[in-house]
């Protein structure tokens, strides 16, 4: 790195080399217009938007991936290069439904913005449009090739950071379109349903399956029961969706909310989260104390689960039974709770707003059923939620903060930080060193597995016994640290995995990023984790095993951590899954 | 009695026109006549008289024969081999050449203004025969480099020679192959880009199927030279005659001690393995080659960084095509100073142009760089069959532009052919005469690179696009005033701005056809007329009085438009007429005016 002289539009400035011209003009101030470009994504180069002129080169070029030299002259807004960009953004207009009105990204489209901000008022170049199927086999994910711009961020998004590798565009030219090996129905395909291509789409190409309309029908069927549940991370952003900054804990008005929304009851998911880590923590013990197989790998995330079987099957036995925190609530909520109140768990309608859209998958695996029925009955992402608030005319920014129902709505700080990465591994310490040693840990927060590094790896000492841990956020990671335990089985005792970059405040049922802020904004996913480590912090219950609900839960019904019935609501098992376009390891071999 | 030698052309073209048939039926006469222990029958790789093969070449006496069929073998066999008179009736040409690459036979005027370096085997050698190559100085370049030189001296001399890339750009070869030494080792990679995929182009093909020595040589060379182990042959699948060969020299190589460990007894040791590309166009593209070799989807990306920074697997990479690395060898055995003095200031060397469309001469041709475009097409080329009249031609395969009649005396050079509004390119070369359209012409290219668009960037992918619906309208008559505008407003956008020279280039078959024939594009939108009768929207078909009633036109034509009774004049309903044309074909009495 040296300084360098460069000119943009005539100003002479002195910056770092190194850089890219892109890189170089943001910080001086000129924000070039973009589109394909995402700053943790791998440079694209594709839609040209980001063009500008530099001195001596015979063709515009694109200032994501083009580097700074001494003295180079860069002019970024003449006349051409405006018309260029402006004749760019119509081609991918002319390609485009523009049903803006009833599309579900209105208001919150990057190509809509573009297109404003491009100056296009009037158009030139009409012709053919696109016309594919919608992809709506999956639970989770939705797929409309209509609306594609071929920007690839979803397909960068899908190999580069989860390394999942479902996406790819296939065909040419004008039929260039985006999809799965072989054209594979999501449903079908390796898509682990973690929903970032939703994440980083600037059009809506990819959706969530939308089931507000069913929810607000079942919220007006008075034969039902309806109960809410919620995830930590929702409390983090769902404000975002309001335009307030991120970071903001709105857990009291989401409370408030489904209650105006007609739920009634209102459970906290976060109460689930110490149940898991009795139960993860539990099982850890065990494993440690009898031999069983270790590392162990935690369960929480839903897109994790299908990544496992579909990619680490020889790790099945690794990763530890219990269930997500939703899936344990669901089948309390229709076995304990319902018990509780004396009616038929039948009659309960169980809802969970999660910040994730692979939950939507998880909520229909059939390992889940207990009794012959499902413990959640729907599943909303926070983004749902937030666009039901408002279509109900919910005041949510100036609503009476509230509190979630008993019995399954109490939860310790250590519940909250469930919602970022390394929360789980953090809480499950503060409780199994307890259990195991029988003292309480009394610095309780471990700071090598927070942040958003990677993989993070951490240690601690129980009587005297090492405990190497690691933790990983995004598969992509996941499966450089998988692979090191594929080497290495000793290396490490306890693993947490969670399937999206900074866990579950990186959800792929989030908030989408906000006018002039990026998707996965590193800045927005740590306010949003800091949310939930204030929440934890000042809350007087710290550790799972001090919530007297917890207690009292296991007193009145599942009676101790692992037994068959805690085994019967609260675990579950997985199965190898070849989805075409994987070859089984067993013939690898 | 006199001992012969046959050279039988064994290229893709004269194989399509029944050259193995004619090599059975010449063995097995030689066999009746009972010559055969003073016959040998010797086998070849294209000479480039396509147009005029199956071509059979006896020597001595340098007799080439052409248009040869299995009914003049009998002959062949009784009056040249058996009574020593050479047949005149089959002999290409009687004029004499005299040339650096052609003493060893001659009598084509067809060779007159050729000059062959990359080609200089061709056709004269058993392109299955390692004894072949060696015999003409096969391997002595790569020996002189192990023994005489290092590789920052065979680096010098490349980039003294003035070499500039053949694949299309002309990016200087031997800075190339500097930047790639300067970079860390030691994990670098030589690819040979063999994916022709320009349509009507067959140079590397020929080339490679003629004489694949010289290429790998050429890449032995270059790995010495920037310090490679590794290097690739990336050569599309369609060619299985290209690669049976080159899997043959490449094996007879490794045998004879050229390729493997320890090259020739010297310390650098270097070894090539053959990748098949798929038929995507786009993978000519350098980087999207890369990419189809590492097994992904053959998309450009942006460049820097350049492959010979970081190329396959992120490694440094040089990559040249066929005819690039053909002129190594001869560089490096007759040096930089004699190479550079062929050619014109900024273009070293000669450049080989497949020939195609209305030519005499259809085939393949090298010519020293400033030739001038005439020459290619009226001498070279033979000019334009039935007595057409040349109306422009095509360089640069699809990406070209066309060159109208002011532009022949044009030289043949990167600078040249850029300021007159085309490209070197590959080299394809179209000849386009009178009953050629334009408008259509354009059309029919940028289908092809609207096909062929990886998809990747907006202006490549939706603006070839947008241009082809509208030249597709104007050749429907369904132009618009300001459709040309718009042609040149997508078409300079799209040069200006798309990441990689597929769609840089992809709008000049446009460009270069309003700018020297706006004519016929204003005629089709305004009058909604076409010229030269291709685009059949727009024709109008009129039964003259010379009309005389025979029916004929009324039977073939699908859309029953045509009416009248026996032997009376005949008339066509043209709102009924869907300008199929297959009246005007039926018409003997040539009563019907097509325009």
């Amino acid at each position: 790195m040296s300084q360098i002289t460069i000119f943009i539009n005539d100003k002479e400035y002195k910056v770092e080399s190194g850089q890219t011209i892109m890189q170089t003009a943001d910080h001086l101030g000129y924000h070039i217009p973009r589109l394909c470009y995402h700053p943790k994504l791998s440079i694209e180069g594709a839609c040209r938007v980001c063009i500008v002129e530099v001195e001596g080169v015979r063709n515009f070029v694109a200032s994501c991936a083009y580097p700074v030299r001494d003295g180079m002259k860069i002019r970024t807004n003449t006349k051409e290069l405006r018309q260029t960009r402006r004749d760019i953004v119509e081609l991918i207009l002319d390609n485009h439904p523009e049903d803006c009105h009833t599309c579900e990204r209105n208001y919150n489209c990057e190509l809509q913005r573009l297109a404003y901000s491009m100056g296009i008022r009037r158009r030139h170049f009409t012709g053919e449009k696109k016309h594919y199927d919608k992809d709506l086999s999956s639970e989770a994910v939705i797929r409309d090739p209509n609306k594609c711009i071929l920007c690839g961020r979803c397909v960068r998004m899908c190999s580069e950071i989860q390394k999942v590798h479902n996406l790819t565009q296939a065909h040419r030219g004008f039929k260039t379109v985006v999809m799965p090996a072989y054209n594979m129905p999501f449903k079908e395909s390796v898509c682990t349903a973690c929903g970032q291509c939703i994440n980083v789409c600037p059009t809506a190409a990819f959706l969530e399956r939308d089931y507000t309309q069913e929810l607000f029908e079942a919220l007006n069927d008075k034969s039902k029961i309806k109960v809410a549940q919620f995830a930590p991370s929702v409390r983090a952003a769902i404000g975002e969706a309001f335009n307030l900054e991120p970071g903001r804990n709105m857990e009291g008005e989401l409370v408030a909310a489904f209650r105006k929304l007609g739920f009634d009851y209102v459970f906290d998911t976060q109460f689930a989260a110490d149940l898991t880590i009795m139960e993860e923590a539990s099982e850890f013990l065990e494993r440690l104390q009898s031999g069983g197989k270790l590392p162990m790998i935690t369960s929480c995330s839903s897109a994790w689960m299908k990544c496992m079987e579909q990619f680490y099957p020889d790790l099945i036995e690794n990763v530890s039974t219990c269930r997500s925190p939703m899936s344990m609530a669901g089948s309390l909520i229709k076995s304990y709770f319902a018990d509780k109140i004396g009616v038929d768990p039948d009659t309960i309608y169980s809802v969970a707003t999660m910040c994730c859209t692979a939950k939507k998958y998880e909520a229909a695996r059939p390992e889940l059923v207990v009794d012959g029925r499902r413990g959640v009955d729907m599943v909303v992402t926070t983004r749902e939620m937030a666009w039901m608030i408002k279509s109900a005319g919910i005041d949510f920014l100036n609503i009476e903060k509230e509190k979630p129902d008993s019995p399954l709505g109490m939860s310790s700080g250590a519940g909250a930080i469930f919602g970022t990465t390394g929360g789980v591994m953090e809480a499950a310490i503060r409780t199994a060193y307890e259990l195991y040693t029988g003292e309480t840990l009394v610095d309780i927060e471990v700071e090598a597995i927070r942040g958003l590094k990677g993989v993070k790896e951490g240690k601690l000492t129980m009587d005297g016994a090492e405990i190497r841990v690691a933790v990983a956020h995004g598969l992509g990671n996941a499966c450089q640290l998988l692979d090191i335990v594929r080497k290495e089985p000793q290396r490490y005792h306890f693993i947490e995995i969670m399937g999206c970059p900074g866990g579950c405040v990186g959800g792929g049922g989030q908030p989408y990023a906000s006018v002039n802020a990026i998707p996965l904004d590193e800045n927005a996913l740590q306010k949003r984790a800091q949310a939930l480590y204030d929440l934890d912090r000042h809350k007087t219950i710290r550790r799972s095993h001090d919530n007297p609900d917890v207690q009292k839960l296991y007193r009145e019904f599942l009676q101790r951590p692992l037994s068959p019935v805690s085994h019967k609501y609260l675990h579950t098992h997985y199965h190898a899954k070849t989805p075409r376009g994987i070859i089984p390891r067993v013939e690898l071999k | 009695m006199e001992k012969y030698v046959i050279t039988l052309c064994d290229g893709t073209t004269c194989i399509q026109k029944k050259s193995r048939e004619i090599r059975t039926a010449l063995e097995a006469e030689i066999q009746k006549a009972g010559i055969a222990d003073r016959v040998a029958i010797h086998l070849s790789g294209c000479l480039g008289m396509c147009a005029k093969g199956p071509i059979v070449i006896v020597n001595p006496g340098y007799s080439m024969y052409g248009n040869v069929t299995i009914n003049d073998v009998p002959e062949i066999v009784q009056e040249h081999l058996i009574k020593g008179r050479p047949i005149a009736r089959l002999t290409i040409d009687e004029d004499h050449l005299y040339n650096r690459f052609f003493r060893v036979f001659g009598d084509a005027d067809f060779f007159g203004k050729q000059m062959r370096i990359t080609l200089r085997n061709c056709g004269i050698i058993d392109p299955e025969n390692i004894d072949d190559y060696l015999a003409l100085r096969g391997y002595e370049a790569l020996a002189k480099v192990l023994t005489d030189m290092t590789p920052q001296k065979v680096v010098e001399t490349v980039k003294k020679s003035g070499l500039r890339g053949r694949g299309g750009a002309g990016f200087p070869t031997g800075v190339k192959w500097e930047l790639t030494a300067k970079e860390p080792g030691p994990e670098k990679y030589v690819i040979c880009n063999a994916d022709e995929g320009d349509p009507g182009a067959f140079m590397d093909r020929s080339a490679i199927e003629g004489d694949p020595h010289t290429v790998i040589e050429g890449m032995i060379i270059g790995g010495f030279a920037i310090g490679s182990n590794k290097g690739i042959i990336y050569i599309r699948a369609e060619y299985p005659l290209a690669i049976k060969r080159l899997e043959k020299a490449l094996a007879d190589a490794r045998k004879n001690g050229m390729l493997g460990d320890k090259i020739l007894g010297s310390d650098f040791s270097f070894d090539i393995e053959i990748r098949l590309g798929a038929g995507a166009f786009v993978c000519g593209e350098e980087t999207a080659l890369i990419h189809s070799i590492e097994g992904a989807r053959g998309m450009p990306r942006p460049r820097p960084p350049f492959p010979a920074q970081s190329g396959l697997f992120n490694k440094p990479t040089l990559i040249n095509n066929v005819e690039t690395w053909a002129n190594i060898p001869v560089i490096i055995l007759d040096g930089a100073d004699w190479f550079s003095s062929i050619g014109t200031a900024t273009s070293k060397g000669t450049k080989v142009f497949a020939l195609a469309g209305k030519i005499k001469n259809t085939g393949l041709v090298e010519v020293p760089m400033g030739t001038t475009l005439r020459e290619i097409v009226f001498n070279v080329g033979g000019g334009i069959p039935n007595g057409k009249k040349f109306k422009a031609v095509q360089t640069g395969g699809p990406s070209g532009g066309c060159l109208p009649e002011k532009y022949l005396e044009t030289q043949i050079d990167y600078e040249s052919l850029a300021a007159a509004g085309s490209i070197m390119g590959s080299g394809g070369m179209i000849v386009i005469d009178e009953d050629s359209c334009m408008v259509n012409m354009a059309r029919f290219f940028l289908e092809f690179t609207q096909d062929e668009s990886c998809g990747r960037c907006t202006p490549c992918r939706e603006g070839t696009k947008r241009m082809l619906e509208i030249l597709t309208r104007i050749s429907e008559g369904q132009g618009q005033p300001g459709d040309i505008e718009k042609l040149e407003r997508l078409g300079n956008m799209i040069k200006k701005s798309s990441l990689c020279g597929l769609g840089q280039s992809a709008p000049n078959p446009v460009l270069s056809t309003i700018k020297n024939f706006r004519e016929e594009y204003e005629e089709h939108i305004h009058q909604h007329k076409c010229r030269a009768g291709v685009c059949t929207s727009l024709l109008t078909f009129e039964i003259l009085d010379s009309c005389v009633g025979c029916g004929a036109c009324k039977k073939v034509c699908p859309s029953e438009a045509i009416s009248g009774k026996r032997k009376e004049k005949h008339a066509i309903d043209p709102q009924k007429c869907i300008h199929c044309g297959q009246c005007f074909m039926a018409c003997k009495f040539g009563a019907i005016r097509k325009g």
